[in-house]
């Protein structure tokens, strides 16, 4: 399990990659699925393919597109570069964005199931009780979905760790810089003799994905026990 | 307190259309299920935006052509059917949420000892039964300073022994909040028991409404009520409990004498009477079994619905509903303004039907 320092590099930038991604898209993830669920509006079949999108998509389209719209010659690139001084491409946070687009569809779909499965009937009845809608959501709606946010987001996580085509297409392969788990795991199996140094990265991915899992399990129950009230 | 209510809305089936008042006690909404019944409640709620409305409580105008007050601006306490706790909060949670947003209800304490939840506080509402949870959402809506309570059949979900343990806890918060209240139902024994007031709904339509005593024994809503559910409700007052069993209680037009009558000496009643458990005789009956006979005069008389006929009774100034057929109308010679003897059979009066109100 000993890494070198290269693949030290490799796995910190993923679990970077991985808790920032994750924060940044959970907020937006539970407002696009309470939208889904909850809401009818015009457009709402194309947001939904829209979200989905990256799902459907080869990743290294998506990674592709993301070069087009947010490298630094891309209308969103230039616009972000100027106006907060952010460069994505071929940076890590390239890989952050790269890993929003990829798990977010995992998220909203998560996160809506739980969403309807929260009875309507018991947010009406919180509003006749003096709750304006926020606060109906804050209070009610919230804290019974915890569950579906935790799988959500231990989702966009491990998809986040995990992610390789959009994120070598997008911001490639730089040891230190952009090279993620799967990357530094990919560039060592296309050197002869890379192989011990490959399978060690390839455990600590397994314990990433476990950890994350049974991490959330543990969490999810915890929570649908309080909920519940037994 | 006035609550004034005007909505008209289309449905895929049927087109509600309704207007009615309802002033200080329990107004109740009967129809059969499908009439709009919640519809209503739910519009004056505010949870549903009627195609048309103009809803009004004292001067606080929750629906017209300009506005829509939304639900959480309304201050009207909703008790649903399923009791909707939060079940992720704790009874005593669940009790305090509307405090949050503001709401400053008196006599928190009094509402726990009056509902009886005062050992259910640090549960959670997967824990508690049916009956619990229903007693449980009644002190909620209470504790947000309701305007307005709203009850939508709040005893369906209920079994037998249910609903009557909670029915004695309607009563008290009947003559001890002073809360107005619109009760929705489809039970005829609740409404008889609880209402001061009533509205019929057929069809998306009011049919009738008036006091419920006027209502109740009037012969025009024999159908909407059901040939079985219909009767007049008495108003009599317990003056004594023989060794029998059988205690005796004064009504306008004289004395009953009932089984199982629990209330205490003095205290005031209301007893229903199914029309179809009143006979009529011509002169005072002799050598007869039945112990109950009130001397009468007969109001109207209304045919037409199958073989029966509905006969409005005056009774001491108490109305009466008598339900005989066609061919004993004809045969007895009966007609409008005739003197005849009411014959109440004893054990024709339900227990349930029975109210220990002091009202």
């Amino acid at each position: 399990m000993s890494l070198d320092p290269a693949g030290w590099d490799a796995l910190r930038l993923s679990l970077l990659v991985g808790v920032v991604a994750t924060l940044l898209a959970l907020p937006l993830a539970i407002w696009v699925a309470w939208l889904l669920a909850r809401r009818d509006f015009w457009g709402k079949s194309i947001l939904n393919a829209a979200v989905h999108l990256p799902l459907v998509l080869p990743p290294v389209v998506t990674g592709y597109l993301l070069l087009i719209a947010f490298g630094r010659t891309g209308p969103a690139g230039i616009f972000l570069e100027k106006t907060f001084g952010l460069v994505l491409a071929f940076r890590w946070t390239g890989a952050v964005l790269a890993a929003i687009f990829m798990g977010f569809p995992l998220m909203v779909r998560a996160i809506r199931l739980a969403i309807e499965a929260v009875d309507p009937k018991i947010e009406a009845a919180a509003r006749t009780l003096g709750a304006p809608p926020v606060a109906v959501f804050a209070t009610i709606t919230l804290p019974l979905i915890t569950p579906g946010i935790l799988a959500g987001g231990v989702m966009g996580f491990a998809k986040a760790i995990g992610e390789f085509g959009a994120t070598i297409t997008f911001v490639a392969n730089i040891p230190g810089q952009t090279q993620t788990l799967p990357s530094a795991i990919y560039a060592l199996l296309q050197v002869p003799g890379g192989e011990n140094a490959a399978i060690a990265l390839v455990l600590w991915a397994c314990v990433l994905a476990l950890g994350a899992v049974v991490l959330s399990e543990w969490l999810a129950r915890r929570v649908a026990k309080r909920i519940a009230g037994t | 307190m006035s609550l004034k209510v005007a909505i008209t809305h289309r449905f895929d089936s049927f087109d509600l259309d309704v207007g009615f008042e309802a002033g200080l006690g329990v107004t109740a909404l009967f129809g059969r299920s499908g009439a709009g019944k919640t519809t209503i409640v739910n519009a004056i709620a505010g949870l549903l935006r009627p195609d048309a409305a103009q809803i009004t409580l004292n001067d606080t105008v929750f629906n017209s052509a300009q506005t829509f007050l939304p639900a959480h601006r309304r201050r009207i306490g909703y008790v649903f059917q399923d009791a909707r706790l939060f079940p992720h909060l704790t009874v005593a949670e669940n009790l305090d949420y509307a405090g949050r947003f503001g709401a400053r209800a008196k006599g928190r304490t009094h509402i726990v000892d009056l509902l009886g939840i005062g050992d259910l506080l640090v549960r959670r509402p997967a824990t508690l039964s049916g009956g619990e949870k229903q007693r449980v959402a009644l002190g909620r809506a209470l504790l947000s300073d309701p305007a307005l309570l709203l009850m939508d059949e709040p005893l369906a979900a209920l079994d037998g022994p249910r609903k009557s343990d909670i029915l004695p806890y309607l009563d008290r918060l009947k003559s001890d909040t002073g809360v107005p209240i619109l009760y929705v139902s489809h039970a005829v024994e609740e409404v008889a028991r609880l209402a001061d007031h009533m509205v019929l709904l057929s069809k998306g339509k009011v049919t009738r409404s008036g006091p419920l005593f006027e209502v109740m024994a009037d012969p025009t809503a024999v159908p909407l009520l059901g040939v079985r559910e219909a009767g007049a409700v008495l108003q009599a007052r317990v003056t004594d409990h023989g060794p029998d069993g059988l205690s005796t209680l004064q009504v306008a037009a004289g004395t009953l004498n009932l089984l199982g009558v629990q209330a205490p000496i003095g205290a005031q009643v209301r007893l229903r009477v199914l029309a179809q458990d009143v006979l009529l005789s011509l002169e005072m009956p002799q050598g007869l079994s039945a112990q109950n006979i009130l001397p009468a005069t007969i109001a109207s008389i209304r045919t037409g619905d199958g073989p029966g006929a509905a006969i409005a009774l005056d009774a001491g100034g108490e109305a009466l509903l008598a339900r005989v057929t066609g061919r004993a109308v004809t045969s007895m010679g009966l007609e409008q303004g005739q003197s005849v003897f009411a014959i109440i059979k004893a054990t024709s009066v339900a227990q349930d039907a029975i109210s220990g109100s002091s009202t």
